[in-house]
This record gives structure tokens, sequence and C-alpha cells, in this order.
């Protein structure tokens, strides 16, 4: 059995005196995909910052290898929601990959040969080798968000926790993100938690979902969730188009590979 | 002018105050911390003017009333009922309005209030300079020790704080550093004219390059040439040296300005 990456016991957060998470409660394994789905406003973007100590849990546990989220939480990659980085932002690609090596390098120890490599390693495995040296301004959003994906790698090559990772993208972008993912994971054995509004794209290339709805609605494999009868409650709709959709994304992304 | 004392001491407190207010200005720009640079500034006179009414130092007072008010304003707005600006604007009306009615209370304060609002640096004595020096040294080092995470909380706070960083004592210190550094300069080009040290020459330096280490020795460079220029002005046509410093930064930022319309390669 594969060791548990992350492991969430009937944890709850509150943000101004509201429950926007309640009794959440799942398991992760190494090396797995998990997708996070659930309507607007669910609390999925919550669920992660709760992974990872930005908010604080009203109640249950979180462990992360086996130790509770925060500042000493160690090996998570974090590629947030954002929109484009400001054109004028006065760093390179190589200056923001290297972020990711801050919490091994400390304030004041200069990066040595081996973190400029770990870096050089990072934007070779996203493709973006040559682009080290472009301000991180003036790249597409595509390229940006690879540039993000390679500053999470540089951060940790065991747990990669994306929110809305394709947020923004055309459908090209999209399908190119998810086939690096897929290459990544099946390269460095990555576990993977990402939270996408597309249900039909994450369906298609998550090992397991979860469905929330400030509760748990359900978690399983894609086809069970999205079979679910408590995923339509998740929604309060009815999704009769959804296989058709995520065979369609599933060739298309084997297609792309 | 050089082998005038009073000109020797000026020349050194514009060349301290215009590197570290450039290194400041850089994260000021960066971060878009202008308008509290001017809350802040603005409130230092209220600390002054503390200072004189209890006979204690006034840059000294300054100097904790400013941090006290950079720390009130990051209080009241992180309750995110109002919006930083609004609080901002309280705070600096209210705490600079404290300062005129204490002047006011005093024989003669016109030309102390003159002197803080708008810079008095030839009057600025040996004892001055040296304890101006040791802040701008404070400054400077706790700058170069944080540097990198708040470059990285500049990129993205969120990030930073993920992978460890304590970004709500950052922030704090940060603030910290912005008031001593306005206190430092107060003395060069006065509270109102203080924040344009600290957003001047690093714009200037936003438009000549693109990456971070040239835009902060740019920015650095550009605050101890403000400051040297804008008092040889000074001295040479007999003008308030403050607002010569500061004039010639603006011009050194019009001037860039025309000759970069394309901005940084």
């Amino acid at each position: 059995m594969s060791a548990e990456v992350v492991r969430f016991a009937g944890v709850s957060v509150e943000r101004q005196s509201r429950r926007v998470l309640e009794d959440i409660s799942f398991s992760l394994a190494a090396g797995h995909f998990l997708g996070v789905v659930g309507p607007n406003g669910a609390g999925k973007t919550t669920l992660l910052r709760a992974m990872l100590g930005l908010v604080p849990i009203a109640g249950g546990q979180i462990e992360v290898f086996g130790r509770p989220p925060g500042g000493a939480s160690p090996e998570v990659g974090y590629v947030p929601q954002r929109h484009a980085v400001a054109p004028s932002f006065p760093a390179t690609v190589f200056d923001v990959v290297m972020m990711g090596r801050l919490r091994r390098l400390g304030w004041l120890e200069r990066p040595r040969a081996e973190d400029r490599e770990a870096v050089a390693r990072s934007l070779a495995r996203v493709g973006m080798e040559d682009r080290s040296t472009r301000p991180i301004g003036r790249l597409s959003g595509g390229e940006q968000r690879r540039a993000m994906l390679a500053q999470a790698l540089c951060a940790s090559q065991r747990l990669l926790v994306l929110d809305e990772p394709t947020i923004g993208l055309d459908l090209p972008a999209e399908q190119a993100f998810y086939a690096l993912l897929r290459s990544l994971k099946e390269e460095l054995g990555l576990t993977v938690i990402a939270v996408s509004h597309d249900l039909v794209a994450l369906a298609a290339e998550a090992d397991e979902l979860i469905c929330i709805n400030r509760t748990m609605h359900v978690h399983g494999n894609p086809d069970e969730v999205v079979h679910s009868h408590a995923l339509h409650q998740a929604y309060s709709c009815e999704f009769d188009f959804l296989a058709g959709e995520i065979a369609h994304h599933e060739r298309v992304g084997r297609e792309h590979d | 002018m050089i082998e005038l004392a009073f000109m020797q001491r000026a020349l050194a407190a514009a060349v301290l105050v215009g590197v570290v207010c450039g290194a400041l200005g850089f994260f000021v720009v960066l971060r878009r911390l202008a308008f509290i640079g001017v809350g802040i500034s603005h409130s230092a006179i209220g600390g002054v003017a503390i200072g004189l009414v209890a006979g204690l130092p006034p840059l000294a007072t300054a100097a904790v009333f400013a941090v006290a008010v950079a720390l009130g304003i990051a209080a009241v707005g992180r309750r995110g009922t109002l919006s930083e600006d609004a609080v901002i604007g309280v705070f600096f009306s209210g705490s600079m309005a404290l300062g005129v009615v204490l002047f006011s209370l005093q024989r003669g304060y016109q030309q102390d209030l003159f002197g803080y609002l708008f810079g008095d640096v030839l009057a600025i004595s040996g004892r001055e300079l040296a304890t101006l020096a040791v802040g701008a040294l404070t400054v400077a080092v706790a700058l170069a020790l944080a540097f990198r995470p708040l470059f990285f909380m500049a990129f993205d706070e969120e990030i930073a704080q993920a992978y460890g960083q304590p970004v709500g004592a950052l922030n704090t210190a940060l603030l910290v550093l912005l008031a001593l550094t306005i206190v430092i300069g107060v003395r060069l080009v006065g509270a109102i004219l203080v924040e344009a040290l600290l957003v001047i020459p690093a714009a200037t330096a936003a438009l000549w390059a693109a990456g971070w280490r040239a835009q902060l020795a740019i920015a650095m460079a550009f605050g101890a040439a403000s400051g040297v220029l804008g008092l040889a002005v000074a001295y040479a046509l007999d003008l308030a040296a403050g607002a010569s410093i500061v004039l010639v930064s603006a011009s050194l930022f019009f001037a860039s300005l025309a000759l970069r319309r394309r901005g940084p390669a």
C-alpha cells in the first residue's frame, strides 16, 4: 500500500464566524492525482489554503507527510490561482523559479551551484530552459503558468498543490499544461492535488475526485464521482453530458501526448 | 561650497538619505506603498510636535510616533471594514492636525514647523548627522537581511507564506523601516517632501532597468545624485535646499521618461 501524503480528519474552517468548510475527511496516497471540484463558493480554495497552513482550522486535523501544515511543512510546491504578473515586475524567470529554493536557502545563504542546477532542471522539465533570462512579466499566460510550475517543482518534487491551474488559458494551452503535468507525475512519482472549476478536465486527468460544497459530498474515482447523485446534489443540477465530454477530453489529451 | 563644514555635513546627509531612500523606495514602488508613505511622513509632524512640547528629542519622538501610526494604519486596515486609503487619510490628517495644534502652543513655532515641514539640512549638526548615519545603517542592514523574502512577497505574498516565510512579521518590519526612513529624511527635505525621495528615484530606476539588481543600484544612485545636485543648485541659486533636492529628483525622472519612452529593454 502507498504511503499517505495528505490526511484530512473532520476538518472545519471558519471565516468571519461562518463555517466555510465542515467535517472534511479524506486521505491521499503518494503518487496519486486528486481533483477537487465543487460549485462556486464551495470552499475548494479554502481547502487548499488550510492544507498549506495559510488559514487556521476551526476543528479536526490536517497532516501533510505526517506533520501539521504551516511554516515547518516541508516539500510542498504550490501554484496559486492568480492573474498575470505585472509586465514591469523586475524579475527574470530564473529569479522567480529560484524563489522556490528560499525555504532551503534561508534568507542569507547565496544560491550555490546545486541550487542553480535545481532551477535549470525545473525549467527544463517544463520546457522553459530557453526562457530563463526573460522578464517574467513579458511571458504569455501559458508560459507564466509553466514558470510557476517550475517554481513549485523547485520547492518540491513530492507534492504539488495547484489552484485553478488552467484558468485563463485557451484550450490548446490547457491541454499542453495537463500533458506536462501527466508526464511530470509519471517521471517523478509526484502526488498532485488540483482544484478546478473545470469538472470535465479534472475528471479526465485525476486518479480520484472529491466534490465538496462546504461539506464533503462524494470521494471516489472520477467515473464513480461523475455518475453519482451526490455530485448533482452538490451542484444542484444534472450533468447528462458529462461522460461524453470527459471521454472527448481524454481522447484529445492522448492525441496531445 | 565643499570647504564649508555645514555643507560637508549637508552633503553627507544627502548621500546617506538618498541611498537609503532609494533602496527602500524600490519596495515602496514595487509594493505600491506610496500612499501609506505619504500618510506616515505627514504624521511625523505630530511626533515632532510631541517631542518639542514634552522637551524630548523631536526626531526620536517622531520615529516612535511614525512607527505607531504605520502599525495603526496596518492594524485598522487588516480589520477589512474600511479601505486602506481611507484609513491612511484619517491617520495622516489627524496626526498632522495634532502636530500643528501642538506647534501653535509654542512661542515662535512657525520657524520650527517650517524646518520640519520642508527640511533644514544646512543646519544639521555633527551629532544629528551621526544619529542619521546610525539610522540609515540600521535600515540598510535590515533591508539587506530581509531582501530575499521581501522580494518574494512582492512577487506573491501567498506563495511566500506557503513556503514558510513569516509574511505578517515581514510586512510589519517593512512598515517600521518605512517609518524610520521617513524620519531620517525629515531633516533633509522635510515631512512634506520626504515621500518624493522614496518614490521618484525608484520610479526613475524602473524606467532604466528591467532587473531588480540594476533597479536597486540605479535607485540608490539617483537618490544620492538628487541630494548632491539639489544641494549644489540650492547653494548656487540661493534656493530652499529640500525643495531643490526634490526638484532635481523630479527633473531626473522626467528626463528619463523622455529618453526611455519605450521602457527598459
